[in-house]
């Protein structure tokens, strides 16, 4: 055991002092999923498959409702990029999502009193 | 003018305020010594005493079933004791408050009646936790006590005398020839204050996966935060005594050298925590009284036979 | 001292989860042991009905934190039994190759915990440092550190880059090492072994009729593994060792777990150079047609057993999952008999515990007024429901 202890004596902590430094994240991590709207068709399948019922479509004006992620409830599988047929769903590797409120934790910003606005 | 100097050296240095910090300190470092050992980066220096003050500043909670009175005031005659016993440890060669030939014996006895309280400060808790971690206090307190005071007497018969500042003074008498002496008394002296402070492989009054905290398990607050304070002084007493008593810098180098001494002694106990695991209760005692309490004899009988 | 009685749990630091364990005690040693489950129970089986089939995965792989993909495998075998669907062999050896991995890391964190309950905190840092090493693959796999949802009915999610098994071969390379020194340390570091040696001892016979499964049967010389009596994914093609002891206490079952690390190295070495091409999934149907399964996996705590039957929905009917630990936990609490407090966490500890993943109900019973009070579903949804 000694020898052991004495080598990680002088090595280089395997920890971090997160937040000050950070161990960089994989790239394909599944972190906050984001909706590229221009290529999305409003067709509401990601809202149908996402088992935490994340998804949220609202009416934004547009012909077609658009998805709003809840990352409160989101559980990050990635069952809607896989489902999206347009593929407009994509995972990014942003994952320090802690908030104060969970209305700051939705994707398209809400004014109040109003139902959704862009 | 007596008045006020003798109150600075009772209050500030070397009285209370410097032995909690140094205890305090010397948490840090064995935190700090213990993390770098698991390769990990370990708390910032400031942290015990964002600690005690975070406790400070807690709810502070008495059980149903435990009784008030002792609960009480327990913490606060714990950390009375420690402080006391601290009273009496000449720091390198910046004389103690109180010196008297037979500081030593008073030392010794402030400390038993340290874990005295640990015991009834677990038992009057009213907590099944508290009173198991209370009677294994007890139990380790048979084990550990004998060779701990059979190592210092080692030493005060080496030197001749039962005060802290001669022995002190007298460590280095008789260079070369009682060095194994010296070795092996220090050996013992420093598995048994392990066992004192309740640190692994002796931890088992309080093993926190077995009986939570043990006889703190009901303490929160300012309480606990007595009970830390305590704890910490009495490390500082334990490391400060083995530190005068066993090894030649404080007498050297003064205060420097009992703070190099002190921080030699932890970083010793902080190895000693990180390689073993815990021992169970009974093996705390086997241990003890079939191997460390002969070796320890043998030192004192080799202490005798060099002397002549 | 008098006989008294010793709480550990629902909320107790050796416990990872809340259970309740209660110790009538006498002196130090245990006379008799009291175990409540139902602390953690989450209702994931009728839950799974509210939910289409794509949705009930996801849920199933949140049974349990650190077997998630065991639990999926298990489920969606069952599924692909019943629709009758193909896997194509590149998907079943990912499959592997990923359950591989889960046991690595599992008895990994086995080891640390098991280092952290008697008290050794330095070889739980060391374990857990180098579990970070499959972590790390594992999140660069599959996206995340422990539910990896690479499982979908019908194969797998995520194809494995050459980047990736480049990767895992480093990795390979560290944790061989590091687990030949781990060997060495349980076995020969002295206070440890005294901790682990003849404590918890089951004998053969106890471990048959308890019904004990995984690594804890193994330890008592029971010669069961599902991955090579009953092959699932890819193992009816790789080639590799069930490991077994004959002492049935926990330094035996130390052995055996650390012995299956290597031998799960051994494992994906194996697939790694025997990486089939192909496709990595068939298409599932949105409706299961009507039927039903069981499927078994070898997790890696033991026989996980899920059985789902459809009726020709969307959603599933039924969906029962037997966890492994509901299977070990009466070794517990026959092992607890006359063993000392001290030893009380590292015999909890020793099965691998995973108590959400047992829960069975919930029945609430107040014991001032004694009034019994079972939960439907109805009302946990209203009382708990976001």
């Amino acid at each position: 055991m000694l020898p052991e202890l004495i080598r990680s004596l002088f090595q280089k902590p395997a920890t971090v002092r997160y937040p000050v430094e950070r161990v960089p994240a994989p790239e394909g991590l599944r972190g906050k999923p984001v909706c590229d709207y221009s290529m999305c068709i409003g067709c509401r399948m990601c809202s149908r498959d996402c088992p935490a019922a994340a998804i949220e479509m609202v009416d934004t004006g547009e012909r077609t409702p658009r998805p709003v992620f809840h990352y409160d409830r989101c559980a990050f599988c990635g069952q809607c990029a896989d489902t999206c047929p347009k593929k407009a769903i994509s995972l990014t590797s942003d994952y320090e999502l802690s908030a104060f409120s969970k209305d700051d934790l939705v994707s398209l910003e809400r004014r109040r009193g109003e139902s959704a606005a862009g | 003018m007596a008045i006020i100097d003798d109150l600075f050296k009772i209050l500030v240095f070397p009285g209370f305020l410097f032995v909690v910090n140094l205890g305090l300190f010397l948490e840090w470092l064995d935190r700090k010594i213990y993390a770098r050992l698991q390769n990990r980066v370990g708390p910032p220096w400031y942290q015990p005493w964002l600690d005690i003050l975070k406790l400070l500043s807690k709810e502070d909670v008495i059980p149903e079933g435990a009784s008030r009175f002792m609960f009480t005031w327990l913490p606060v005659f714990y950390l009375a004791v420690t402080v006391t016993a601290s009273l009496c440890i000449p720091v390198g060669t910046y004389a103690a408050i109180y010196s008297f030939p037979g500081d030593l014996i008073v030392v010794l006895f402030l400390l038993t009646l340290a874990t005295i309280i640990l015991f009834l400060l677990g038992w009057y808790s009213g907590s099944p936790f508290g009173r198991v971690g209370a009677v294994r206090a007890v139990t380790q307190f048979l084990a550990y006590e004998v060779p701990l005071v059979a190592a210092l007497l080692t030493q005060a018969l080496l030197a001749d005398s039962w005060s802290i500042s001669l022995v002190m003074a007298r460590t280095t008498v008789g260079f070369p020839r009682f060095v194994v002496v010296h070795l092996t008394a220090l050996a013992v002296a420093l598995i048994s204050l392990q066992g004192k402070l309740l640190r692994v492989p002796f931890d088992a009054p309080e093993a926190e996966t077995e009986i939570v905290a043990g006889p703190f398990t009901e303490y929160t607050g300012r309480r606990l935060a007595f009970i830390r304070l305590a704890e910490r002084t009495e490390m500082a007493v334990g490391v400060g005594l083995v530190s005068d008593l066993f090894l030649p810098f404080p007498a050297r180098l003064g205060v420097l050298g009992f703070v190099i001494s002190a921080i030699l002694v932890t970083f010793v106990l902080s190895v000693l925590r990180a390689s073993v695991a815990r021992f169970r209760i009974e093996d705390t005692t086997v241990l003890a009284w079939k191997y460390i309490l002969p070796f320890s004899a043998l030192g004192m009988v080799l202490a005798i036979i060099v002397r002549g | 001292m008098s006989d008294m009685e010793i709480p550990v749990g629902p909320q107790h630091p050796a416990l990872k989860e809340p259970e309740s364990f209660r110790f009538e005690l006498e002196g130090e040693i245990v006379k008799s042991v009291d175990i409540r489950l139902g602390y953690v129970h989450r209702g994931i089986e009728r839950a799974c009905q509210d939910r289409t089939w794509v949705q009930a995965v996801y849920l199933i792989e949140r049974i349990c934190g650190i077997c998630s993909h065991s639990h999926t495998t298990c489920f969606c075998q069952a599924v692909e039994d019943i629709a009758g669907l193909e896997v194509p062999r590149r998907a079943r050896y990912i499959r592997s190759l990923i359950g591989e991995m889960e046991r690595i890391h599992s008895h990994l964190l086995w080891l640390g915990l098991a280092g952290h309950e008697v008290g050794f905190d330095t070889l739980f840092m060391y374990a857990w440092r180098d579990r970070e090493v499959i972590l790390d693959a594992l999140e660069a796999i599959s996206g995340n550190r422990v539910n990896y949802g690479m499982n979908t009915i019908g194969g797998v999610r995520r194809d494995l880059t050459d980047r990736d098994v480049e990767e895992l071969r480093s990795a390979i390379r560290i944790l061989e090492e590091r687990v030949g020194y781990y060997t060495d340390v349980a076995l020969e570091e002295s206070t440890f072994r005294n901790r682990l040696e003849g404590v918890g001892k089951i004998t053969k016979q106890q471990a048959i009729d308890l019904g004990t499964v995984g690594p804890t049967a193994r330890a008592a010389g029971v010669n069961v593994d599902l991955r090579r009596d009953d092959p699932y994914a890819a193992y009816d093609e790789i080639p590799f060792n069930v490991v077994t002891a004959e002492a049935g206490d926990l330094l035996a079952a130390a052995e055996v777990r650390l012995g299956e690390i290597r031998e799960s190295i051994g494992i994906m070495k194996y697939i790694l150079d025997n990486l089939p091409d192909g496709p990595i999934a068939v298409k599932a149907p949105r409706r299961i047609p009507p039927g039903e399964a069981c499927s078994r996996y070898e997790a890696p705590r033991g026989e996980d057993i899920h059985y789902v039957r459809s009726s020709g929905g969307d959603k599933p009917e039924r969906v029962k999952v037997r966890a492994p630990t509901l299977a070990n936990i009466n070794a517990v609490a026959e092992s607890m008999k006359g063993v000392r407090v001290a030893d009380i966490p590292i015999i909890i500890a020793g099965i691998d515990p995973c108590f959400s993943c047992t829960d069975r109900m919930v029945r609430l019973e107040d014991r001032i007024s004694g009034r019994v009070e079972v939960l439907r579903w109805q009302d946990l949804s209203r009382r708990y429901r976001r």
